[in-house]
């Protein structure tokens, strides 16, 4: 059989069961309306401001680089799989792909993208 | 198999690779989901008990069945029963789908990723060899790592689909903490693959075969990057900042409640279980005995499938050690700042988890080719 689906039936399966507990309380709780327990929950205060504010950039430059370093360690991957067939040879060239990346990472450092203060 | 997925109607009826394949899967998918669906109620309960005792205080312990109270061990089964029942409050001005999808996200990738771990050796019934994983696959490593990230959406959707400013700032934490732990998380698996050379966790665990090839031996440094992004993907102490109560009420799921919350502590604890799994296998020899190669084991036992069921055990145990790690730290430590945390991730792990690869890399092409 092919691995593949059971990787489906166990995908529907994941999704219906998180849908059953998403779904169940709306069938099985109480419903009592009132106006104040309908606010978000932020300490009791009433709110002045939408929620969703203004955010750091620093969120999106962490999503920006998490994308660049993550295909790279993907490519690790599949030089590691192929290790002992491509010999000295894949090493060479792994060591030039690596000594970007390590450029690259130091001119992210540098430029202070990686700073939380 | 073929495009056509390659089932012959009339070959249901009887026993040939695809039937057993079939019955296989759904006997091992049955006992792998209704042992998932155990753990968060129990871990919940040690979770309670163990800082109890750590802290001289009693923990749960009234509710039991009449005169026994087990501890308190049916206080998660009521505490279910009650979090199912509750009234569900959606805050106004929550995005409607994305505010019920979120928990869906925060529970499939869980047991997705628990389906492919090895649980034991195959097993040999009349002739037919069948794995003691739900799915075995050849690429196992790259499906775990695929799937496992998936659940950032959860988080980052119920953050943001929640209005409300403590959800979005818990939700932003966590996604961008689990984000940038993969990292890291990635790279220390790399010089396992290097060493056994394979993808398929299966295979690994089968070249652990003697006691000093396990991985914590041959990848110490490994070890140590994997356990600490093990603690930072799963949002656990002490890197919960995603949930500081003292900052952000309860982060990401602070507008959850009822079974939607509950839904969100299985698909923790489930990913908590697949990642002390996926450590022992990787490092401790998944289902390996200690000591004892598998293969004097089937001698000594006469059958494969008497092996089987010690296998599982040794797994489950070391799994347990993990897990109780966990909690062991999460009641140890105090909680990392938020720049700590990404110093920690971007500038201690990433280097070291590359240096890693590195060094592993050359020691292996010096010892193996000429």
């Amino acid at each position: 059989m092919n691995p593949y689906i059971p990787v489906i039936v166990v995908l529907i399966f994941g999704v219906v069961l998180g849908g059953i507990l998403s779904g169940l309380a709306a069938f099985l709780g109480p419903k009592k309306y009132s106006r104040e327990k309908m606010d978000p929950y932020e300490c009791g205060v009433p709110k002045v401001t939408a929620g969703s504010e203004k955010m750091s950039v620093k969120f999106y430059l962490t999503a920006i680089l998490f994308i660049l370093f993550d295909i790279e360690t993907v490519f690790l991957y599949l030089w590691a799989r192929t290790f002992k067939e491509l010999g000295w040879l894949g090493i060479i060239e792994i060591a030039v792909f690596v000594l970007i990346l390590v450029v690259g990472y130091i001119y992210v450092v540098r430029r202070g993208a990686l700073e939380w203060d | 198999m073929g495009m056509n997925l390659g089932i012959d109607f009339s070959s249901l009826l009887q026993w040939n690779d695809f039937t057993v394949d079939l019955a296989a899967f759904a006997v091992k998918f049955a006992i792998l989901v209704g042992g998932l669906l155990q753990l968060p109620p129990l871990l919940v309960w040690i979770e309670r008990r163990v800082p109890a005792l750590m802290q001289r205080r009693r923990g749960p312990n009234r509710v039991g069945i009449f005169k026994w109270r087990l501890y308190g061990l049916l206080q998660s089964l009521a505490d279910t029963v009650k979090l199912i029942f509750k009234e569900e409050v959606v805050p106004d001005g929550a995005h409607k789908v994305f505010y019920h999808l979120a928990p869906v996200f925060c529970v499939f990738p869980a047991f997705l990723v628990a389906c492919a771990i090895p649980y034991g050796p195959d097993l040999a019934i009349y002739g037919y060899k069948i794995p003691l994983s739900v799915v075995r696959m050849d690429v196992g490593f790259l499906f775990i790592f695929a799937i496992s990230s998936l659940a950032v959406y959860g988080v980052a959707l119920a953050g943001w689909a929640s209005n409300n400013k403590y959800s979005l700032m818990g939700s932003l934490r966590a996604s961008a903490q689990m984000i940038s732990y993969e990292i890291p998380l990635g790279m220390s698996l790399i010089p396992i693959v290097l060493i056994y050379g394979t993808l398929d966790l299966g295979k690994i665990v089968e070249a652990q075969n003697s006691f000093f090839q396990w991985g914590v031996f041959t990848a110490p440094v490994s070890l140590l990057i994997f356990v600490i992004c093990m603690f930072a993907e799963t949002n656990r102490a002490p890197f919960d900042l995603a949930e500081a109560e003292g900052e952000l009420v309860a982060g990401f799921h602070t507008e959850y409640n009822s079974a939607k919350f509950a839904a969100f502590f299985l698909g923790e604890y489930v990913s908590m279980f697949v990642l002390s799994c996926l450590a022992s296998t990787v490092f401790f020899g998944g289902w390996q005995v200690p000591f004892v190669s598998y293969d004097a084991l089937v001698t000594m036992l006469g059958s494969p499938n008497f092996v089987a069921p010690i296998g599982i055990l040794m797994l489950l145990l070391k799994a347990a050690f993990f897990m109780w790690v966990y909690i062991w730290v999460r009641w140890t430590l105090p909680r990392f700042r938020y720049d700590q945390l990404m110093f920690l991730g971007w500038k201690f792990m990433l280097p070291i988890g590359l240096a890693n690869v590195v060094v592993t890399a050359i020691v292996l092409a010096v010892l193996r080719f000429k």
